[in-house]
């Protein structure tokens, strides 16, 4: 999983999370080691309750781990404080989850201009014109003004996957995003990610149970009780 | 426009019903609060206003007056002496003494517009129809007009004649209607034996039955005459400049005349207690609609809140902090809070104007033939305070609640 040429640009090492009541809590990430390089595409596989989407949350810093550390863009985020941590998500981490969760009230274009309104770092008409970029990249520029709520599923997905990318970050965490959509709009989604990835230089980390989909990722890394017992290089 | 204002504003759009109902419990709210304190303060400034223009701001009454006598002792033992005190030979003198010099000396307060003297005696009035009790107030024709509204409150006959003529009087307008007296009438006074005959000069109404019903105004060397109480002076009736000070004057002016000085405030104490606990009622009972309407945001932002969770997940997982979802749902509460009482306002100051203009004939401590208002700054302010201090404290409350969601908690529940 190492990939020693490079800067990890985000990194664990030796991660614990446990969850439920403390009384019968359950050990769900066991020690988890795992570094994501920039340009490279990574699928977590396993089985359901495993602890795929706990790491994703945990890494994604809207979990936090009992025991390890995380590293994101070399800086250790372990301990960092929840303002600290909100910052790091609207910079540096894109999600997108298996639902689109794109706010209804919005248009497409201000959805993806949410997380750039909370970073503030572009004009009004700066981020409307990236907003409408992306829309274009995910191949919705027709549809720009039109309400969230007013697009399909699959369309909704792509809105969400360009809303991930708003703010450019470096980290794209994925919690399924394909597990809500039928075979041609997963296959729209996975290529989107993919393809931006490859453009922006961006980590993509999916959790999938889709196994087609993990194929076609640059490395599978497969999850059971906790822990990683594989990773392979798709390609 | 911040992020978190562009985003309140949407949410609260996608609720307009709900967010309706609250905002419509504010605006009622708001605009009954303003339109009863403009009604309990303009009926209660119009009271004052008839007290006022009949009793005068100040009355210097009574001369202070000892209630004991005393006399020397000399024991016979010791020689020494002591004072023995005794109520029986006291006599208690009403009225005011040495009158013109006690006038001198309230002149000396910057606050004393004018004072005139007045004799006040119980007579029986008689005419052709009927004969009634009545007291017989004996004013300085000229200085009285400067103490007391009489001149405004003519209602039949003429000031002037009043002034012109020795033996005219002016007639309270529920006495003159109970005697079926009319101005150039010839009325009977009756004191003791004597009677002395008087010219109705004119008819007054005060609004204030008690007075309308019972006073008599002549000349007060004429009541002198008929009461056999030459030089005498009951009361001085004082005016001032500033009327609200009269409670704080009273006392050195006390210290100096060494009478007893009332101040409108103390004379009219039950009647001013009574508008205040009507108005402190009506502030009470509207108060609680508005309490109401908060109750009514805080259900709306919670519902919101329940309905939103997953839209508070994902601003959460993309950026937004705890504050910045409290400051969204607080941003909605000020947005209804802020329309509510500026239509309040507008709602409140449509009811007054439309409440002056209903018609309502009312005497017995005061006259007025419409609604009286009072057009006070206050009552707006008071009222948007009130407002603003439910609805918000209502807002803050789930808003905060909103702020405590965990993000991963509610994007994993979703996902299943």
């Amino acid at each position: 999983m190492t990939q020693t040429d490079k800067k990890p640009v985000l990194e664990c090492k030796g991660l614990h999370r446990y969850l439920g009541d403390p009384e019968q809590r359950v050990h769900v990430l066991k020690g988890v080691d795992l570094q994501l390089f920039r340009g490279n595409t990574y699928a977590i596989v396993g089985p359901s309750g495993c602890g795929k989407s706990t790491l994703l949350y945990t890494l994604g810093l809207l979990d936090r781990q009992n025991e390890g550390t995380i590293l994101v863009d070399g800086i250790d985020v372990s301990k960092s404080n929840e303002d600290q941590r909100t910052r790091i998500r609207n910079e540096k981490i894109g999600f997108v989850f298996q639902f689109h969760f794109l706010l209804p009230e919005f248009t497409t274009t201000e959805n993806i201009m949410i997380p750039m309104w909370k970073r503030g770092n572009r004009k009004t008409l700066t981020m409307e014109r990236r907003a409408h970029m992306l829309l274009q990249s995910v191949g919705l520029g027709d549809k720009t003004e039109r309400l969230a709520n007013r697009l399909s599923g699959g369309e909704q997905q792509r809105v969400a996957v360009a809303r991930a990318l708003a703010n450019d970050p470096p980290i794209v965490l994925a919690d399924e995003p394909t597990g809500n959509l039928d075979v041609k709009n997963s296959n729209i989604v996975f290529e989107l990610l993919y393809q931006l990835s490859k453009r922006n230089n961006q980590a993509v980390l999916i959790v999938t149970h889709n196994p087609d989909i993990a194929r076609r990722c640059d490395y599978i890394l497969k999850m059971r009780d906790g822990v990683f017992t594989a990773s392979e290089s798709a390609g | 426009m911040s992020p978190n204002f562009r985003i309140a504003v949407r949410f609260l759009l996608s609720k307009k019903r709900s967010m309706l109902m609250s905002l419509a419990g504010i605006v009622l709210g708001v605009g009954l609060f303003i339109v009863a304190q403009a009604n309990t303060t303009g009926f209660e400034k119009l009271f004052i206003k008839t007290v006022l223009g009949a009793n005068g701001a100040v009355r210097v009454q009574d001369k202070f007056q000892e209630t004991l006598t005393s006399i020397q002792i000399e024991q016979e033992d010791t020689g020494r002496q002591f004072e023995f005190g005794r109520a029986s030979g006291r006599k208690y003198r009403p009225g005011v003494e040495h009158a013109d010099k006690v006038i001198e000396s309230l002149y000396q307060f910057s606050n004393v517009l004018a004072a005139s003297k007045v004799l006040r005696g119980a007579i029986d009035v008689s005419n052709n129809f009927k004969a009634e009790p009545a007291q017989l107030f004996g004013i300085e024709k000229d200085m009285h007009m400067l103490v007391s509204d009489l001149e405004e409150q003519i209602v039949f006959g003429s000031m002037l004649d009043f002034q012109r003529n020795p033996r005219g009087a002016l007639v309270g307008l529920a006495l003159a209607e109970r005697m079926m007296i009319e101005p150039g009438d010839s009325i009977l006074f009756t004191v003791g034996d004597e009677s002395h005959r008087v010219l109705v000069s004119g008819i007054y109404e005060t609004g204030y039955r008690d007075i309308d019903r019972e006073r008599i105004f002549i000349d007060i060397n004429q009541a002198r005459r008929i009461l056999k109480r030459p030089h005498q002076t009951s009361y001085i009736q004082v005016s001032l400049f500033d009327v609200e000070k009269a409670d704080d004057d009273r006392y050195l002016m006390e210290s100096v005349v060494q009478h007893i000085v009332a101040p409108w405030q103390e004379r009219e104490k039950v009647w001013l207690q009574v508008f205040q606990a009507v108005r402190i009622s009506a502030m009470i009972s509207l108060s609680s609609i508005i309490f109401i309407s908060g109750l009514g945001m805080f259900s709306t932002l919670a519902i919101i809140i329940m309905e939103k969770t997953r839209e508070i997940a994902i601003l959460r997982s993309i950026g937004y902090t705890r504050r910045d979802v409290t400051h969204i749902f607080i941003w909605q509460g000020f947005i209804v809070t802020v329309v509510g009482i500026l239509t309040g306002w507008l709602t409140g100051a449509t009811l007054t104007l439309v409440a002056s203009r209903l018609p309502i004939r009312i005497r017995g401590i005061f006259s007025t033939d419409s609604f009286v208002v009072d057009w006070s700054i206050w009552h707006y302010v008071i009222a948007g305070m009130i407002a603003f201090i439910f609805v918000m404290t209502a807002s803050i409350i789930p808003s905060r609640r909103a702020a405590k969601l965990e993000p991963g908690d509610v994007i994993r529940g979703t996902s299943g």
